[in-house]
């Protein structure tokens, strides 16, 4: 293959302009409170469509297992909180049950 | 260690899980391809982006030239616009000169963690989780292509669910709190679902779609609540 570098370069470049602009542009800004509305939502909406449908095809092979592993970072999640529980107790519950 | 490092380390911990497999999946897949051990590592070290990457290496595989890879890439990142725009209101001032070291470290899964973390950000909060996230990143594109797939088969398809799972981990306190963002987060789960089955949308685009749609409906029908409890 014929050099990547150039590749390489390019495509950091559209990946990094994207990150950075708003923080060059927008920070601490004045902003009409519509707009400042709309980003407030951007986590939200941005979650949702980042789990779902993304999350049904996790693991081609063993749908149900994901979804027992869902349900158990949904039952420790709320029960105790935190991120580390839920997701290396997702992680187990899969493996467990791909073991099987 | 401060009280917020060792809270970004815990939260850093699982995208580290998730990132790592992927990347040794990435890693595998450049070597297989011929591509060099000092270019799969730039590709995962100065993109840092992972979906994107995956597809690049396909698309060359496919015959497909510079230009064009690098506008696919240009619009499967192009979300991390909109994460960025909210992440650089929510630290306003604070980013200060290290904007451009943050803005580097912006992904899904980091943009997720601290949009969903109550109270200011701190610095120290934002690099600890983004060097996390980029240690895994990168040490498991190496991993991958010096050791190839030396985790076990069922544990890396078991670590397929760690990403969903934090992102579902993150979300959970915020869903107890308030039934708008639930609201939110279902409706652009339904759009999203709706728009990749009709399959018409390019790569990525289906979520900048999603937020765009779901956020305006926010802001227009729900402001109030949801401005407090997001910003806690």
């Amino acid at each position: 293959m014929d050099n990547l570098i150039f590749l390489i370069a390019g495509m950091a470049a559209v990946t990094y302009g994207p990150r950075l602009a708003p923080f060059l542009f927008l920070g601490d800004r004045k902003i009409p409170g519509r707009v400042d509305a709309f980003l407030k939502c951007i986590p939200a909406a941005a979650i949702g469509a980042l789990i779902i449908p993304g999350v049904f095809n996790a693991i081609p092979e063993a749908p149900v297992a994901v979804l027992c592993g869902m349900a158990f970072t949904i039952i420790a999640g709320l029960w105790k909180g935190g991120v580390i529980v839920p997701v290396i107790g997702s992680v187990l519950v899969v493996y467990f049950i791909l073991l099987l | 260690m401060t009280e917020m490092a060792r809270k970004a380390v815990k939260a850093g911990i699982p995208i580290f899980i998730g990132y790592f497999p992927a990347a040794v999946a990435f890693g595998i897949l450049a070597k297989g391809y011929d591509v060099s051990l000092l270019e799969t590592f730039l590709f995962s070290a100065v993109v840092f982006a992972g979906a994107s990457q995956f597809i690049a290496l396909n698309l060359l595989v496919s015959g497909v030239g510079y230009m064009g890879i690098i506008l696919t890439t240009l619009l499967v990142n192009f979300r991390h616009f909109l994460m960025s725009a909210y992440l650089s209101r929510r630290m306003g001032a604070l980013a200060g000169k290290y904007k451009f070291l943050m803005a580097f470290g912006v992904t899904d899964e980091v943009f997720s963690v601290l949009s969903f973390t109550p109270g200011s950000l701190s610095k120290t909060f934002v690099f600890v989780l983004q060097v996390s996230a980029y240690t895994g990143w990168v040490s498991g594109t190496l991993a991958g292509y010096i050791l190839g797939g030396f985790l076990p088969q069922v544990l890396t398809q078991s670590m397929g669910i760690a990403l969903y799972s934090l992102l579902l981990a993150v979300l959970l306190p915020e869903l107890k709190k308030s039934c708008r963002i639930l609201l939110l987060t279902i409706s652009s789960g339904i759009l999203n679902t709706v728009l990749v089955k009709m399959a018409i949308l390019p790569d990525g685009w289906t979520i900048i779609v999603c937020i765009v749609v779901i956020a305006l409906a926010g802001a227009f029908f729900i402001e109030d609540e949801l401005g407090d409890s997001v910003d806690g």
